[in-house]
């Protein structure tokens, strides 16, 4: 099994990784970027587990170490 | 009385803590590592600076899987003292022994400067003896260092006093000027609930000899130990 998890600052919380590249992007492009944000994406490949046992070890790990809940939300965008 | 210091993988400013205490201020202080799983027999733990485990994935998130932070978290349940330093207080904060959390500077630069702090509460074991508003200069060195907590959090901070240190300027002003890294209301250090566990920012172990820049971190330490002895 192979989960795909996206990690991203929650809203309302600065991101000074995001607005360098915001202020980048505009100089590269005329578009008007209001916004960039950067969170993290992270492969777990898990052995021997079917998708619900994979989904929770997945999900454990998460509320445990790979989110910080005071400062990031998480999704597991895939399994299979 | 004796006195640990907490040493990970990655720590560098474990050293500098030993030779503040022991040195400098005469205590019994031994270096405890990362895989020990109690701390029976300390009446102190300081957890040091640097960067454990590299501080892949967040600073200090990987620390906190360890024995030791498991251990430091029973003796802190005992009401036993335990200062964070610098990576010490990301770790602490990672462990939830301390809320919120501390991110990159707002400026997006590792910042190592010499600050001005004042102490906002001399009711905890670790500022007792210091009077409240006494501006002191420690340096700092970090990239995650701005403090960050929801709204809630923050006001409950506030109101129970539990802010230990906030930077100032010179005359113990606090404003954005004084403010190196963008942390809520200018804070550099928080006490838990139980006003026994604390974090900051600043190296007090780097302001412990005149030769390299200052002595503030003596007053510091003398103020905690004090309060242990007595």
């Amino acid at each position: 099994m192979k989960a795909l998890v996206i990690i991203r600052l929650k809203d309302g919380i600065l991101d000074p990784q995001g607005e360098a590249v915001r202020q980048a992007v505009r100089a590269l492009d005329k578009a008007k970027v209001s916004n960039v944000r950067i969170g993290k994406i992270i492969e777990i490949e898990i052995d021997g587990a079917d998708k619900t046992t994979a989904e929770t070890s997945v999900r454990a790990m998460c509320d445990k170490l790979l989110a910080n809940p005071v400062t990031e939300e998480y999704q597991i965008v895939d399994i299979s | 009385m004796k006195l640990a210091v907490i040493r990970f993988p990655g720590s560098n400013c474990d050293h500098d803590l030993l030779h503040a205490l022991k040195f400098r201020l005469g205590y019994d202080v031994e270096y405890v590592w990362w895989g020990k799983k109690t701390l029976d027999g300390y009446d102190m733990a300081f957890l040091s600076g640097g960067f454990s485990f590299g501080d892949y994935l967040r600073a200090g998130a990987i620390a906190t899987l360890t024995p030791v932070v498991a251990a430091v978290s029973e003796f802190a349940a005992k009401g036993k003292p335990v200062l964070g330093i610098c990576n010490g207080f990301q770790i602490l904060t990672e462990a939830r022994l301390l809320p919120g959390a501390l991110l990159h500077n707002s400026s997006m630069k590792f910042i190592c400067d010499d600050v001005n702090v004042k102490v906002e509460t001399a009711n905890s074991p670790f500022t007792a003896k210091l009077p409240k508003g006494e501006v002191l200069s420690m340096p700092i060195a970090h990239m995650e260092g701005r403090y960050v907590a929801n709204d809630d959090t923050i006001k409950k901070l506030e109101e129970e006093d539990r802010i230990l240190l906030r930077y100032c300027n010179g005359d113990g002003v606090v404003d954005d000027g004084a403010n190196p890294n963008g942390s809520i209301n200018g804070i550099a250090g928080i006490l838990s609930e139980k006003r026994n566990v604390a974090g900051l920012m600043p190296h007090p172990e780097r302001a412990c000899e005149k030769l390299l820049g200052g002595e503030d971190g003596i007053k510091f330490f003398q103020s905690i130990v004090s309060q242990l002895q007595a």
